[in-house]
């Protein structure tokens, strides 16, 4: 096994899907971290749903303005270039197709690319944000998740908590997989460092779909 | 537009008035009139707002206080005083998509009865509403929100009513402006006309009917 951590295999993973120009949306948790492991180089828009584009790092010790914050109340810079604007905008980029990228976690995605992300009845009611809005209407949605949790499998047959849209997912990337949706159903597109296909099989409850050849994730 | 004290503009809000209040976790909401609605006990209110912040900020205060009685909201996990009251019956909570919450709200602003949207078609949010086919696309029928009040905190107002906003600050502030029969305003800097120039005012003086004094 690799010594990376599970959550940095997945950010560093995803960072490989974005490209020069994309507006991209980052979910909080594993997702916050892929804008670490963007290259320097590459110009991608990062939008903060509370009405940001241009989203930076966060401020170094006595550069922070209290109204300048992340969806999560977090204090954060505006890179050159950024701009700023309403919630009616802001949710006109995302429900419109104007966020080429969304990347969100997971409780459960089914066997269909079907997503469940925002509820636990009689447990966890936080409400769903704007994750609806992101799902439905970015061009692609990859979700960033550990592949199981307390030893369960999230891909599973068909989800027992409540959906998060009628669109499936495009990608799934966990520590251990690549997962992709295409046509309805789950193919195993790579595996994580040091995994086999037969380990992603016995952790996965939805049927794979599984190529000749599943290389390993290149990071 | 009329300039008040923020103990006077709270003064015309009953108890049982319906709020929209600006803010995005905190940032962008009228502290200081959610401190004067604590200190006159204003009671029994619906909040429809993006979120309840987090407790001691923004409207996490009138949480905190007992305050409200109903909430629309796309939002409240990161305030856990919101989720007690909401568990123990104490306040109703309507958890709408934010997306589709902001827009029920411009309808309200903008003379539509609602708006049609895809968001939360195929989920439990579609659940008692009315779907619609566009083009062969299904659409839910969310209707339009209204508001007695609108508390709105802008960056700059001029002596005459106009604002403009800075950074994160905007969010729902400029979509409720239009929203409800009555719009109070608190503003980091009040200043002279002419200093927000035209093409940089946001909300219209016309829309803005308290400003309260700093």
């Amino acid at each position: 096994m690799s010594t990376m951590d599970s959550q940095t295999i997945i950010a560093r993973r995803i960072a490989q899907e974005l490209r020069s120009g994309m507006l991209v949306n980052l979910g909080i948790g594993i997702p916050t971290m892929v804008a670490n492991y963007v290259p320097n180089d590459m110009k991608v828009f990062f939008q903060s749903e509370n009405g940001l584009i241009g989203t930076g790092p966060i401020p170094e010790q006595g550069m922070g303005h209290r109204l300048l914050t992340d969806a999560g109340g977090r204090p954060v810079t505006a890179l050159p270039g950024a701009c700023t604007f309403d919630s009616a905008m802001s949710f006109g980029l995302i429900r419109g197709g104007h966020v080429d990228v969304t990347v969100l976690g997971a409780l459960q995605v089914d066997a269909h690319g079907l997503l469940a992300n925002w509820m636990i009845p009689g447990k966890m009611v936080p409400g769903m944000g704007g994750a609806m809005d992101l799902v439905t209407g970015a061009k692609r949605v990859i979700i960033a998740m550990q592949h199981t949790a307390k030893g369960k499998p999230k891909i599973v047959t068909k989800c027992t908590l409540p959906l998060t849209s009628d669109r499936a997912v495009d990608l799934v990337v966990s520590e251990l997989a690549v997962i992709e949706f295409a046509g309805g159903h789950a193919t195993l597109l790579e595996t994580g460092p040091g995994v086999s296909v037969k380990q992603v099989i016995a952790a996965t409850e939805a049927q794979l779909a599984i190529p000749d050849k599943v290389p390993e994730m290149r990071l | 537009m009329k300039t008040v004290s923020a103990a006077d503009a709270v003064a015309l809000i009953p108890n049982g008035a319906t709020l929209m209040i600006g803010g995005f976790m905190g940032v962008g909401t009228p502290e200081r009139v959610i401190d004067e609605l604590v200190r006159q006990g204003k009671r029994d209110l619906t909040v429809i707002a993006n979120d309840t912040a987090v407790p001691g900020r923004g409207i996490g205060k009138l949480v905190d206080a007992g305050l409200v009685s109903r909430t629309i909201a796309s939002h409240i996990g990161l305030n856990p005083e919101t989720q007690k009251q909401m568990i123990a019956g104490k306040m109703a909570v309507d958890l709408v998509p934010q997306g589709t919450l902001i827009e029920r709200i411009r309808a309200g602003g903008f003379g539509l009865g609602g708006v049609l949207t895809p968001t939360g078609v195929g989920t439990i949010v579609e659940e008692g509403k009315q779907k619609v086919q566009v083009n062969g696309k299904t659409y839910l029928v969310e209707t339009a929100l209204h508001a007695q009040f609108a508390l709105i905190d802008a960056f700059l107002a001029d002596y005459s009513g106009n604002l403009s906003y800075v950074l994160t600050a905007r969010n729902f502030n400029p979509v409720i402006a239009m929203a409800a029969d009555t719009t109070i305003v608190t503003a980091e800097h009040i200043v002279p006309v002419g200093l927000i120039a035209p093409d940089h005012v946001v909300t219209p003086a016309p829309l803005v009917d308290y400003v309260v004094t700093n």
